[in-house]
C-alpha cells in the first residue's frame, strides 16, 4: 500500500499548507489594525482566495481517496478528520479576512486607546491553532486537550474587552462605531478559536476513535 | 432495546489438524439472528473455524476437536463425539465458495436434504422448494423450469440455489465460505443482499476476503491471525476504530 501512504502524507502537506496560511493571517490581521498597517490588510484579503483554493482541492481529494481506497480506520479516521479540519480552517481564514475588514475601517479614524487585550487575544488564538495544527500532524492527544483548556481563556478576554467598551462607549458616544467595530474583531477572534477548538477535538477523534464534541473535558 | 441473545458459545476451542494445531483457545460469542464476519489472512484459520459449526472435519480421520461449541436454546455440544453430525448439519448448513449444485433438476437440489430425512410427500416437498427458493430470490427466475438441470443456471443463480438447498431443512445456523468470491459483481450483491434479509430468521456467519464485503454484511466481526481470535466486536468499531494494533493493519492493507 506504499502508493496509498504517499497519497495520504500529500494530503497531510496540504492540510498543513492551508494551516500555515491561516495561521499567517490570523497573525496579520490584528497586525494591520494595531500598526494601522492598511497594505498588510488588502494583502491578506488578496490572498483569501488561496486558502478558499486549497479547501477545494483538499476536499475532492478526501472524497477522491474515500471512492478509490476505501479507507479504514485510522485512515478513514484522518481523512474524514482532514475534511472536518479544512472547514475549520476555511471559516477561520474567513473570519481573519473580517477582522482585517474592520482594520481597514477603523484605521480611517483616531484609535480610542491602546489596544493590550486584542492583541492578547490573538496570541491565544494563533497559539491554539498553532498546536492543534502541530497535535494533529503528531497525533499528540495531550497538546489537543491542552488546546481544548485554553479556550476559557479567550473567552474571558473577550468579555473583558467589551464591558471595558460599554463604559467607554458611556463616556463617550462618539467613538460607538469604531466600538463596536472593535467588539466585532473580539468577537471574531473568539470564533477563531473555537475553530481551533474544533479542530484538537477531532484530533482526539482521530487518535481514539471517540467523538468528543459536545461532552465536558473530565469525561 | 434487547440485548441479543447468544445462538452459540465457543469455549476454549482448540482444533488440531493431526499434530498441527489450526485453532488456539478460541472463545467466542456467535449472536442470534446476527450477521458475523470471520476476517483474516489467508491460512489464519478462519475457514477452519468456520467448518467445526458444522463438523465438516469429522471427514477426515486424525482431526481433532477440544473445547465445545454449545449451541442454543437446548445446549448441545455440537463438537462432541457423542453427537451426530449428521443431526448437527441439519440445524447448521453451509454454502461453500463455488456454487456447488447436484447434477440433479432445480427441484431436486433443494428437495434433496428433505428426501435424504424420509420425506417424500409431493405436497410437502413442493411447499418447501417453493418456500426455500423464495428466500434465496430465486423462485421469480425459476419457477417456470424446476425440472431443468441445476447446471442451466448462471454462476450467481447456481450459488443462490445453494443457499435454497441449504434452506430447506429450516437451519438455526447458516454459515457462508467467502459465498461470493467466483461471483460478478451483480451476483455478488444479490447474494449480499440476500445475506441481509436471512437474517431475520437465522444466524449466519460467512467468512470473507473482501473487507468491504464483511463491512456491508456483518454486525459483527471477528479478526483472526495464526488461529487465534485478535479481535471481535462490532463490525463498525472494527472498521472504525480496531483496539489491536494487528487488526488495524491488516484492514487498512499495511500487514506484515
Amino acid at each position: 500500500m506504499a502508493i496509498f501512504d504517499e497519497e495520504l502524507s500529500r494530503l497531510k502537506e496540504k492540510i498543513l499548507e492551508m494551516g500555515a496560511l491561516v495561521e499567517n493571517s490570523i497573525k496579520d490581521c490584528v497586525k494591520s489594525f494595531i500598526e494601522r498597517d492598511n497594505a498588510l490588510a488588502e494583502n491578506l484579503i488578496k490572498r483569501d482566495h488561496l486558502v478558499n483554493a486549497l479547501d477545494v482541492e483538499i476536499d475532492e481529494e478526501c472524497i477522491r481517496l474515500i471512492a478509490l481506497r476505501q479507507p479504514k480506520a485510522s485512515d478513514l479516521r484522518f481523512i474524514t478528520t482532514g475534511m472536518k479540519i479544512i472547514t475549520d480552517l476555511e471559516r477561520m481564514g474567513d473570519l481573519a479576512v473580517n477582522i482585517a475588514e474592520r482594520a481597514l475601517e477603523l484605521n480611517k479614524e483616531p484609535s480610542i486607546k491602546p489596544y493590550v487585550d486584542i492583541p492578547r487575544m490573538r496570541d491565544i488564538a494563533y497559539g491554539m491553532t498553532r498546536d492543534a495544527l502541530d497535535a494533529f500532524v503528531n497525533k499528540d492527544k495531550r497538546l489537543a486537550m491542552d488546546v481544548i483548556m485554553r479556550d476559557d481563556e479567550i473567552d474571558d478576554l473577550k468579555h473583558s474587552i467589551i464591558s471595558e467598551l460599554i463604559f467607554l462607549m458611556l463616556e463617550d458616544p462618539n467613538i460607538i462605531c469604531r466600538a463596536l467595530r472593535i467588539i466585532f474583531i473580539a468577537q471574531y477572534l473568539e470564533r477563531i478559536a473555537d475553530h481551533a477548538t474544533n479542530i484538537a477535538e477531532m484530533v482526539i477523534y482521530l487518535v481514539e476513535g471517540k467523538i468528543i464534541r459536545h461532552t465536558t473535558i473530565s469525561e | 432495546m434487547v440485548r441479543d441473545s447468544i445462538k452459540a458459545e465457543v469455549k476454549n476451542l482448540n482444533f488440531f489438524y493431526g499434530n498441527v494445531q489450526a485453532l488456539k483457545n478460541i472463545n467466542l460469542d456467535i449472536l442470534e439472528k446476527r450477521v458475523t464476519a470471520l476476517i483474516g489472512p489467508s491460512g489464519c484459520g478462519k475457514t477452519t473455524f468456520l467448518r467445526c459449526f458444522n463438523r465438516m472435519h469429522d471427514l477426515y480421520p486424525h482431526n481433532r476437536y477440544e473445547g465445545s461449541i454449545i449451541l442454543k436454546p437446548d445446549d448441545i455440544d455440537i463438537i462432541s463425539p457423542n453427537i451426530d453430525p449428521i443431526e448437527v448439519r441439519m440445524r447448521i448448513s453451509m454454502v461453500f465458495q463455488k456454487p456447488n449444485p447436484f447434477p440433479k433438476t432445480i427441484f431436486e437440489n433443494v428437495a434433496y436434504g428433505l428426501r435424504v430425512r424420509g420425506i417424500s410427500n409431493k405436497k410437502v416437498l413442493a411447499e418447501v422448494v417453493e418456500k426455500s427458493l423464495r428466500g434465496a430470490a430465486l423462485w421469480d427466475e425459476v419457477k417456470d423450469r424446476l425440472d431443468k438441470p441445476a447446471f442451466d443456471l448462471s454462476g450467481g443463480q447456481q450459488q443462490r440455489l445453494c443457499i435454497a438447498r441449504a434452506l430447506a431443512t429450516n437451519p438455526e445456523i447458516l454459515l457462508f465460505d467467502e459465498p461470493t468470491s467466483a461471483l460478478d459483481p451483480i451476483a455478488t450483491s444479490k447474494i449480499e443482499e440476500l445475506i441481509v434479509e436471512l437474517k431475520n430468521n437465522v444466524t449466519i456467519i460467512i467468512v470473507t476476503h473482501n473487507m468491504q464485503q464483511a463491512a456491508r454484511v456483518s454486525e459483527y466481526t471477528a479478526f483472526m491471525y495464526l488461529g487465534e481470535i485478535i479481535e471481535y466486536g462490532k463490525t463498525e468499531k472494527i472498521f472504525t476504530a480496531p483496539s489491536e494494533k494487528l487488526t488495524e493493519e491488516y484492514i487498512t492493507g499495511r500487514f506484515g
